[in-house]
């Protein structure tokens, strides 16, 4: 995510890099850097200012002698100060009440009605809730279409009344009929996009705030927005009074600055985050994750929660005995496969391991790139599956025609396929690799 | 030339009240900078790096923009309040005329080819469908006969959001549903124009974000499919940017640049308190015109971008 800036503030360190310590001198060269890094990764021009002063006093009141290097003292600072900024710790949102009812507000484009399904889907699965989505954007042509077919899509009933021209009254039968019922404890409210300048819209919103009385009101904002994002987050709160933002788009490449400048300004914090266009791309929003990010650290511990989700516990431990013994075939290959591909977009995955976020940054991840190595599995027998060094030429032939491959590719396949064999028998000698990891600074 | 006539009165008063919340920023932010001031400062220079960075010029554009009247300065010494407020306007349209030709009537654009084929491109959210609609509304209300080819197979409900402006403005449509190949519904959209002999053809494609690599293949697919039935089409290459976007914008233009060889900008939802100075600094570096703004929900609200009337409008000149 926050490549940018994260090159940005390298550059900025190599500053002091080569410095013995930091005095007074060389700090305000790299805290200049540091503003203009955050600057460009569209960080509020004030906050941008306000938080590279508060660095530098930091670290001209740090002994610098005794630190080790003073580029590494002042990473350690800057991250801590974009942490405090970014809220601290991580919250969740507000599910009290029967039913919960959350209302999401913010610009057109945000991606409010995204976002909705996305989080109707969420609380559906993971939080065991029977959410109702309700339709409440009546103005732009086919919003209410597209909200039914999310709902469609995740299996979520969507309360519409596509004759109906009045937003707060439909929030309310909407409300009326999920306690009637009883069936649905969670009503999600998707609006209509709206500019904050524009009192007519704003009225609408504050009414169906007053009908309603949600536990949780949302604010949605597109993560590449500029400078505006200040002035637009404190013109909805002033409204609203919202309880938690949103941060969209994420998946996308150089901002965040949004992220810093509304926490801020607002004083509220940021609950989830929009990763993708597949409505499973919603993550919590980490503060400190995101700090680290932003510093070039990675986030290995969202690669590591992601895995464990989604990752099927006795699948993996009956992987890894066959792997122990050798035995691993190519139809364990194949659900291995299907595991990674649960996990979401491959390159976002490698983007979260420290390092390698900045090296991948242009170059291609083909998503379908599985699809051939699934073909040719999926073309061979039973018998050849389990027996991986069962193959004759004959055999790889009949296999590469059946998979619409050439037999080059199904070589290529069987050749890698040994080769893993191999490594995962040296890896079996390196049990206790994962010990020697506790000890690297990130996971102290 | 009706609709295309930008900024007769009416409509410079739309404008200006469109930017009025950024005019009121940057006019009152100037005023105070130089007030009991008889020539122009580092901190004045300081206050207008400011103002420039918040209205998302950018850092680079900014300095190159203070250079310049630091420069200007240089020559002229003493600098009154008003004088100083032309130079700025002065500088700024320089900086974009130097770069890109304006667009002066889009109508001119069409002349030499029948049809006009436009596709419309953009990261998501950033108002492709509704400038599409409004594009085809305003052609139509001029006579020229539209074909929407609706390559948004993808984002739910797309489809059906497009073919209401269609039926609104009483353009064509050509439509193969969701989820089917946005590439041939651009090239059905051309043949039909062909066909019913159609002036202008708009084809809106899905939103994606310009680091998705599989993504933007596809549209250099949709736009390579387009040529194979006229040889020059599409003739343009239109990348619309919400107006509230930040440095982002630049990358965004970049990379839809590379895919599919941009040669014009919109601007949306310039109406709202977003300064819309990430205009300048996109034409400065990418050198690609902008020919649109958004101001508005309305049909005319879409105007044709005047340089002059928006570095003034922006300055409260």
């Amino acid at each position: 995510m926050f490549d940018n800036l994260n090159s940005k503030l390298d550059r900025a360190f190599k500053v002091l890099k080569g410095q013995g310590r930091i005095t007074e001198i060389n700090v305000a060269e790299t805290v200049k850097e540091i503003r203009r890094a955050l600057l460009d990764a569209d960080v509020n021009y004030k906050i941008a200012k306000e938080f590279t002063d508060k660095v530098k006093i930091e670290a001209l009141g740090q002994n610098v002698l005794t630190s080790v290097s003073p580029g590494q003292l002042m990473v350690k600072i800057v991250q801590d100060e974009l942490t405090t900024l970014m809220g601290g710790q991580a919250r969740d949102i507000n599910l009290k009440g029967n039913p919960t009812v959350i209302l999401m507000s913010g610009l057109q484009g945000s991606g409010k009605t995204t976002f909705s399904g996305k989080l109707a889907k969420l609380l559906k699965e993971k939080r065991g809730k029977n959410p109702l989505l309700v339709a409440c954007d009546i103005y732009r042509p086919a919003a209410i279409d597209q909200l039914k077919i999310l709902g469609e899509q995740i299996g979520i009933k969507v309360y519409a009344e596509p004759e109906n021209k009045d937003a707060v009254k439909i929030a309310l039968n909407a409300l009326k009929e999920a306690k009637l019922n009883g069936v649905h404890d969670v009503v999600i409210i998707d609006t209509a996009g709206r500019l904050a300048v524009d009192e007519q819209m704003m009225d609408e919103i504050a009414k169906i705030k007053a009908a309603v009385n949600p536990n949780e009101i949302l604010f949605v904002v597109d993560s590449m927005t500029g400078q505006d994002a200040v002035n637009t987050a404190k013109a909805f709160n002033e409204r609203l009074n919202f309880d938690g933002v949103i941060l969209t788009k994420l998946d996308g490449d150089t901002r965040g600055g949004a992220a810093i400048s509304i926490m801020s300004v607002v004083q509220k914090p940021i609950k989830y985050v929009g990763t993708g266009e597949k409505l499973d791309a919603i993550d919590v929003f980490y503060p400190d994750r995101m700090a680290s990010r932003i510093l070039g650290m990675g986030d290995i511990v969202s690669l590591v929660e992601k895995a464990q989700e989604n990752f099927d516990k006795d699948e993996a431990s009956r992987l890894a005995k066959k792997i122990s013994k050798n035995e691993f075939n190519f139809d364990d290959f194949l659900t291995q496969l299907g595991q990674i591909k649960k996990m979401g977009n491959i390159k976002d995955l490698m983007g979260m391991i420290p390092g390698v976020g900045k090296a991948i940054k242009d170059i291609d991840i083909d998503e379908n790139s599985f699809k051939g190595i699934e073909a040719i599995i999926t073309s061979m027998t039973p018998q050849e599956r389990q027996n991986p060094d069962s193959f004759t030429g004959s055999r790889r032939l009949r296999v590469a025609k059946g998979s619409g491959t050439s037999i080059q590719e199904v070589n290529d396949l069987i050749k890698q396929f040994e080769e893993m064999r191999k490594m995962m028998k040296t890896m079996n000698k390196f049990q206790g690799m994962g010990r020697s990891l506790k000890n690297m600074p990130m996971f102290k | 030339m009706g609709i295309f006539s930008f900024f007769s009165k009416d409509k410079k008063e739309n404008l200006d009240k469109g930017l009025e919340k950024s005019r009121d920023g940057i006019f009152s932010k100037i005023a105070k900078a130089i007030a009991g001031k008889s020539k122009i400062d580092d901190e004045f220079l300081d206050e207008l790096e400011d103002i420039l960075i918040a209205s998302d010029v950018g850092v680079e554009t900014t300095l190159k923009i203070i250079k310049r009247i630091e420069a200007r300065v240089a020559i002229d010494k003493f600098v009154s309040t008003s004088e100083l407020n032309k130079l700025l306007k002065d500088e700024i349209v320089k900086l974009l005329n130097e770069n890109t030709i304006e667009v002066k009537n889009t109508f001119e654009d069409l002349k030499g080819f029948k049809p006009y084929v436009i596709m419309v491109v953009g990261v998501n959210g950033v108002g492709k469908t509704t400038t599409i609609g409004k594009l085809a509304n305003q052609f139509m209300k001029n006579g020229k006969t539209v074909v929407i080819g609706a390559a948004d197979t993808f984002r739910a409900a797309a489809v059906d959001q497009l073919k209401v402006w269609s039926e609104r403005s009483g353009a064509t449509f050509v439509s193969h549903g969701m989820n089917t190949d946005p590439a041939s519904v651009a090239f059905d959209a051309v043949k039909k124009a062909i066909e019913i002999g159609a002036d202008v053809v708009l084809i809106d494609t899905a939103g994606r974000l310009h680091n998705k690599i599989n993504l933007m293949t596809e549209l250099s697919k949709i736009k390579r499919v387009m040529s194979k039935s006229i040889e020059t089409a599409p003739h343009e290459v239109m990348l619309v940017i919400d107006g509230s976007t930040g440095q982002n914008a630049f990358e965004q233009a970049k990379q839809f640049t590379a895919a599919t060889e941009l040669t014009s900008l919109a601007v949306t939802k310039l109406d709202g308190t977003a300064k819309g100075g990430v205009v300048i600094g996109i034409s400065d570096q990418l050198k690609i015109p902008v020919k649109y703004i958004g101001v508005g929900e309305k049909v005319e609200d879409l105007q044709v971008f005047n340089r002059e009337a928006f570095v003034e409008s922006l300055l409260g000149l």
